[in-house]
Formats: structure tokens, sequence, C-alpha cells
């Protein structure tokens, strides 16, 4: 049975070959090949590090990757316990608000925090009611924080609730019957077990906010993330081998961070941002 | 019903898996049209594997030939084989009904709507369960679910049915309850049919004649009978039933079998009072099982016997208790 | 603690996650149809700027819509086969496989587009098409159709179910039709509407590939943020938040149905 179907499984497999074969993989190889293609050569795949500009470039984006992945899963991991082992009314709706997100791009969450802490944003004229001052962070590192975080939320939560749903709950309840008090559960047992969960989705967190492009467009002022580093290199230097270059660093960066969550967990989840 | 007198012959069917597992050895193999086989043996034994074969579902090995009432098939895909298989978890299709569920065959083999109609009410009345039509796959309890998979195998009047662990799936009533349906069912349409299991009661109730297979390969072949009373090797003995073995040296009082080691079934010792007895033991353990007691007896304080009677007296643990052997019942093994 | 008040904490924090995830939407929304937003709700609602919003953009939203369609029926036609390959494959291989499928998700969106300019930039018809676009998307999309209708083939056991259409008869291609499409449905519609609400929205790879005369939904959005005035920029979002919240919706409804 399994060997005469294989002329037809070829034939059900061409589309994906010859689509993925023509639009992906030579433009890729190609990529590759023009990276190392300037008069650098193989270096500027190391400009990263070597350019000032690029590596301050890429130092930022890691912090504000991790920062962002670690209050994530902070947040994400208090709400989605809640939510996994309470029922309330209204919950449903709750977890639609947290979850819906998901798809929005990058663009439009960038707006949605001009919205909340820009010129005329709401937090400004709270604080102005206030305080009498006008507090705008849209545009500073702060407010790319809080952007990164409006999309990584969603993704975690979900993991994470899947996750605590397959918790073995005798395990606690074995841990109770020794009197172990509750705080203690949460960090003897609970989290020991969420660890490939939370692995997984900070992994998907991270390779995510790393290669974010559209929130970084929207509030862009002064801060260079890589992907604009890697945008402005190409359209305003006309650098195509630097740009080339950065763009196959991050893109492995991003790609092991996913390889990782994708072994630990098994899935993947909407990227965008 | 028209007899399906199919014949089939194994030759030479040894299958090894692509990673290198050797399932089979080389099997020879003849079933009789209208016959019952069953192949019964632990997980492992190749007896899937070889169900499979006949199946179409795996190709054996070089130089191995199925034969179907002397055509050979080997070469031939599942499909066009035309047996009936019954699946171990039944393999029900979830987007279908019952009804199309059962007629799948026959809308494969482009019969006419009619012809279709006919059949899957004469199997639905056959299997007792025309109000189960229209039902989908999810609304029906695992007993249902087996007779809509035997009703669909049967639909397209294969020449030969497969059956692998049909009941395994069910709970021990339901299983002894759809047993005799099916023994019931094979006998009215006598058609040839092979039969998967790993339970020895199953076989020797279905089997007109019984494959005992292991690592691989056959170790014996027989009537219920036969395979019960004599086991020609020990595996066959210790699989099938219990078995105990003494050695001839505690038996002095029988007659004269020192030396030799005796087989014999626990059913076939007796208890009886001290005065006739031939070996004295103490009582280990003891399981009342309804139709019949278990008492597991020591004697020369390491060695274990299983006896088995109807005891309406109530062995106590730890009590002396006094058996009977008959060289007649013993069994041996031929050597 | 006790338990009750723990409860509230948890609550309390919760509400104030989803207030900061739901709020500047509302805000949004509302900006789009004030008159004026710095004076505020005050100064009265209007769909002026919402009319002004499909006068200058209305071509991004009808080119959206298209190209959502038509990387849906392309990831159809390329992601289902692709997907029962991989399940009847299995082991290793398989999974190679998918993984260099699901590379475009996990390299940024960025690289890929420059990766096509590099290559097919050359080719000016194409290259000032929606073509070109459409290509983005489908490698972006493509990953999330695979997976959706892998994910219903390997819980479903489909192997045994095609033996057993095969023990009754059923070649390869009737097989197909008749047992494999039909019990994948669930993960055919989960992956159809995670492919036409990605593509709705996508931008990293867009952004690049687009030209002035093929923008996309989202890259006139970005361009309302740079150029027009709040409640424009917030009306084009709220058209925005209409088109895509339904889709959204119905994703968390078919999720929430399996489970």
């Amino acid at each position: 049975m399994k060997y005469y179907d294989y002329p037809k499984l070829f034939v059900l497999a061409l589309p994906v070959a010859i689509f993925f074969a023509t639009f992906f993989i030579v433009p890729m190889v190609q990529l590759v090949i023009v990276g190392g293609g300037s008069d650098a050569g193989l270096s500027s795949y190391f400009s990263i590090l070597s350019k000032p500009r690029h590596f301050e470039s890429l130092l930022a984006t890691l912090i504000l990757s991790i920062t962002v992945t670690l209050s994530a899963l902070i947040v994400s991991t208090t709400a989605g316990l809640f939510l996994v082992r309470n029922i309330f009314p209204g919950r449903e709706i709750v977890l639609s608000i947290l979850t819906f997100p998901l798809a929005f791009p990058g663009v439009v969450i960038g707006f949605l925090i001009i919205m909340l802490a820009g010129r005329q944003g709401l937090i400004g004229k709270v604080t102005n009611g206030l305080f009498g001052e006008k507090t705008v962070f849209a545009y500073s590192m702060l407010g790319l924080f809080f952007g990164y975080l409006y999309f990584s939320i969603p993704r975690v939560i979900l993991t994470i609730m899947a996750a605590a749903e397959k918790l073995d709950k005798s395990l606690e309840e074995a841990a109770k019957s020794l009197g172990a008090p509750p705080h203690r559960i949460v960090v003897d047992i609970i989290i020991p077990a969420l660890k490939p969960g939370l692995i997984a989705s900070g992994a998907i967190c991270f390779a995510t906010s790393m290669g974010a492009f559209g929130t970084a467009f929207t509030l862009a002022t002064n801060i260079d993330v890589l992907p604009m580093t890697i945008y402005t290199e190409f359209t305003l230097n006309g650098n195509i081998a630097g740009a080339a270059s950065l763009s196959i660093v991050l893109g492995l960066v991003t790609w092991v961070a996913l390889f990782i969550s994708r072994s630990l967990s098994g899935q993947t989840i909407a990227v965008s941002g | 019903m028209q007899k399906e007198n199919t014949s089939i012959d194994l030759i030479s069917c040894g299958k090894t898996f692509k990673d290198g597992t050797r399932a089979l050895e080389k099997i020879n193999l003849n079933i009789k049209g209208g016959e019952t086989v069953v192949l019964l043996g632990p997980s492992g034994c190749g007896k899937t594997t070889l169900l499979r074969i006949i199946a179409g579902l795996e190709e054996p090995d070089d130089g191995g030939q199925v034969i179907f009432n002397k055509e050979d098939v080997t070469e031939l895909f599942i499909e066009k084989r035309n047996v009936g298989m019954v699946f171990q978890s039944y393999a029900l299709f979830p987007n279908m009904n019952v009804k199309e569920n059962i007629g799948y065959g026959l809308k494969v083999r482009k019969l006419d709507t009619k012809q279709i109609d006919d059949r899957v009410s004469e199997m639905l009345n056959m299997m007792s369960i025309s109000d189960l039509s229209f039902r989908t796959i999810d609304q029906l309890s695992g007993g249902q679910r087996q007779r809509v998979a035997l009703a669909r195998a049967i639909a397209v009047r294969p020449r030969v049915l497969l059956l692998d662990e049909p009941l395994t799936a069910l709970d021990a009533i339901l299983r002894d309850r759809l047993r005799g349906e099916i023994d019931s069912l094979l006998r009215s349409l006598g058609i040839t049919a092979i039969y998967v299991t790993h339970d020895q009661s199953e076989a020797m109730a279905l089997g007109d004649r019984i494959v005992v297979m292991s690592d691989g390969k056959i170790s014996q072949i027989g009537t219920p009978r036969e395979i019960y009373f004599h086991p020609e090797n020990e595996f066959v003995a210790d699989f099938i039933g219990t078995i105990n073995r003494i050695s001839g040296n505690n038996l002095k009082k029988l007659a004269s079998v020192e030396g030799q080691e005796l087989l014999f079934r626990p059913e076939d010792i007796e208890v009886v009072e001290k005065n006739i007895s031939h070996l004295t033991g103490i009582v280990k353990a003891s399981f009342f099982l309804g139709e019949k007691t278990r008492l597991i007896v020591n004697y020369n304080s390491t060695e274990q016997l299983s006896v088995e009677g109807k005891f309406k007296k109530e062995y106590k643990i730890g009590s002396e208790i006094y058996l009977k052997f008959n060289l007649e019942t013993s069994i041996t093994l031929p050597n | 603690m006790t338990k009750k008040q723990l409860f509230f904490l948890q609550l309390i924090f919760t509400l104030l996650v989803c207030s900061f995830l739901i709020i500047p939407v509302f805000l949004s929304a509302l900006a789009g149809i004030t008159e004026n937003f710095f004076i505020g709700v005050k100064s009265g609602f209007t769909l002026r700027w919402v009319f002004e919003v499909l006068d200058l953009y209305s071509e991004t939203i009808y080119l959206s819509i298209i190209i959502a369609i038509v990387c849906l029926f392309a990831t159809l036609i390329i992601g289902i086969p692709a997907a029962y390959v991989l399940a009847r494959i299995g082991g290793r291989i398989s999974r190679i496989i998918e993984e260099t499928i699901v590379l475009p998700v996990a390299i940024p969106g960025l690289a890929i587009a420059l990766a096509l300019i590099i290559i097919y930039g050359g080719y000016r018809d194409f290259r000032s098409s929606w073509y070109f676009i459409l290509v983005g998307h489908i490698l972006f999309t493509l990953p999330f159709m695979v997976r959706s209708v892998l994910a219903v083939l390997s819980s479903t056991n489909f192997k045994e179910l095609e033996e057993g259409a095969a023990s009754l008869g059923a070649p390869f291609w009737t097989r197909f039709i008749t047992i494999v499409l039909p019990n994948i449905k669930q993960g055919i519609l989960a992956g159809s509407l995670m492919v036409f609400t990605l593509s709705i929205g996508e931008f990293n790879l867009t952004w690049m590939l687009h030209t002035p005369i093929t923008k996309t939904l989202p890259v006139g959005l970005a361009d309302s943020y740079a150029s027009m005035r709040l409640e424009v920029a917030s009306a084009y979002t709220l058209i925005f938040f209409i088109m895509i919240i339904p889709l959204l919706l119905g994703m968390q409804f078919l999720s929430r149905k399996k489970t």
C-alpha cells in the first residue's frame, strides 16, 4: 500500500515543491550569496559585530526582545493561570479580548500605542488632568516596549493556557495533602510543570520581537531596531549586500529561537508584527 | 448468501520491515475454503503481519506467494483482492452515516442505487442494526460499531473475511456476547475467515483450526482440542491454558516416573483424602471464580502447582491439601 | 490571603491587561468618527473621515481583499496536497520538509522580500504587479494551511481509514476525494480563516514588495499614519477593524468548537 502510491504522492507534492523552490529557496540562496558578495565579502556577515551602528541596533533589539519576552511571560502566566482555573461570567469575553490582537499587523499596533501614549493620547490627557503635565512616551523605547508587549501577550497566553490545561491536578493535590501552602505549590509544582510551555512561548515571543518591523516603523523616531536598520540600509543607503547579510543574521537568530520553541511544544502560532 | 469457498495458500511468506525488524520467518500455510482459522499468539508474534500479507496491505519478502483458489494474488493490491476486512479500531468513516459506510464498497464497485440499497438493507437486517441506519459513527457504541464494521466488510461479498482483533476494544461481557454472534455469523456465511487474536479462549471458541504463533514462526497448527490436549512444544503448552510441571521424583507413589518431568493441566489434578493421595501440599492462595476455584498449592516448600476444580468446600490458606494424579491425563510433548 | 482576595486580585490584574489591549482599539474607533479628536467627543460625531478614507484609499481595500482571496485559493491548492503527502510519508523526512515550509514564518518578512526583489526585481511586469505581493503572501500563509490540515490528519488515524476504504476496493484518487478530504474539513476551514486574516493584515513583506500602484490596506494604513491627520488615520483603522474582527471571532469560534 505504501510503495505503489509514491508516484501519486509525487504528483501531489509537485505544486508545493515547484512554488517553494522558485519563490523561496532560490531567492534565499541568492540572498546569502549577495550578502557575502560585496567588497567586504564574507566579513560583511560580521559587520553586525564590527560596525557600531549595526551593533548598537542589534543590542537594542536584543534588549528590547528579552525584556518584552520576560514581561509577557509574567503577565500572561498570571492572567492565563487565572483564566484556566476560574469560571466567572464574562470569562469568554475576557478570553476573546486577550487573544484577538493576534492578527493585528504591527503598523496598527504602533498606531494604537500612539492613541494611548502619543501627543493626543489618552495617557497624556489623563496625566494632564491629574498633574498638569502631558506624558508622551509613544515614540520612545517605552512606547516600543508597550507596542511589542501588545502583540506578545496574546501569543504567549494561548500557549500557556494550553499547557496549563494539561497540568496534572493530582500533583498539586498531592502537594496540598503534604501541607504545601499556595505560593509553594506555584513555585515548586506549577512553574516547573509549565516550563516547556514557558520556554516554547518565550522563544516565539523573542523571535517575533526580533523580527518585528511594522510597529517600529510606525513609532520610529530615532530608535533603530535591527529590522529598521536593514530597511534603511536597503532603501536609503542602497547597500544591498549589507541589508542582505543583516537579514540573514536576523533570520538565523529568529529561526533558531522558533526551532527551539517548536521542538518543545510542537506548535506554531501566528507570527506577525 | 452464497457459500464462498476460497482456499488460501501461503508459500514461503516472510516479512522484514524497512527498519530491519524481522516480523515473519518464511511461513507456509494452507487454509481450506469455508474454514475459520484463528491466528493466535502474544503481541509481536507476527500474526497481524501475516493477516495483512493475506489482505494485500503488506508485501511478502521476495519469493513469497499468496494464492487464492489457485490464483496467484501476490502482485495484487488490496483494492483488487476482494477481501473483507474488519480492523481493530473498525476504521469506520466519520464523514458518513451507518448506511453510507456499509454501502461504500458497493458504491466503489459502481453498483446502481437500487442494488446498493437492497444489499445494505440485507446487511442491516442480518446484523440487527436497521434502526441505526442514519446514525453517524460517533453516535454508536463499541458493540454497534463492531456490527457496522462487519456489515460493511461482508456487504461486498468478499472471497475471504479477515478480522484483526475485532473484540479487543470491548469490555468482557460485550466480548462474550459478540463472540457468539460472530461465531454463528461465520458459520451461516460459510465464508473462509481468518481471525487474529491474542485471547486464547476466543481462539478456542471460534476457530475450526488454530495457528499458534510466536516470534514470527508457526508453533503449532491444529483443532482446539488438539492444541489443548496435545501441545507439540513448550511454548504452546505454556500459552494455552495453564500447565503444571512436576518432577517425577515427587510422584513415586504414582508410578515409576523418577527423573521424568510430567505436565498436568490444573483441572486434571484431583483433591482427595490423604490415604489415596500422591502428594501433600499447603494451600498458598485460593481464588473463587464462580464456576470453579483455583488453588495455588505449595509443595516441597518452594514448588508450586495450580489446581482447579468445582470445590464446594473452601480450602483455607495454610491448610494441608492432598493431591492425586492420573498418568493418563498427563501431557507429553513429542521430542 | 484568602481565596476570595486572591481571586479578585487576579481578576483585577487580568482586567487591567484586557483594558490595555482593548482601550486603544475603542479610542481609535472613536477618533475615526469624531469631528475633531483634539477637542474630543464634544466636537460631535461624523462620518466624513470615513468617507474621506474611502475616497483616498478604496483601491487598497479592494486590492487587499482580492489578494487575500487568491492567496486562499493558492494555499488550498498547494497546501492541502502537501499536508497529505507529509502525513503519509511521516518520519524524519516529513519533519524536515515541514520545517522548510515553515521557514518563511520564521525568517523576517523583510529578508524574504529582499530576496525576492534581488532575484525577480528585474522582471518589470512581474515586479510592478500585485502578483509579486501575492507570492510573498502565499509563502507566508502556506505554513498555516499546511499545519492546520496536518494537525487534523495526525489526529484522525486516517491511514486506517484509507486501508478500510482500500479493503473495500477504493483506488487512490477515490479514497482521496471520498475519505480524506471530507474528514479534514475542520482543518481546511480553520486554515482558510487563518490564511485570509493573515493576508489581509500582512505588512512586513508587503511594504517591501509594493509599488505606488500596488498598495494594500496595511500599506495604506502606514501611509496614513505618517501623513494624514489623526481622525483620518483612525477612520482607516476603524475600517480595517470592521473587516478583520469578524474573521478573528470566526477563528475563535472554530477553536472553541474543537474543545
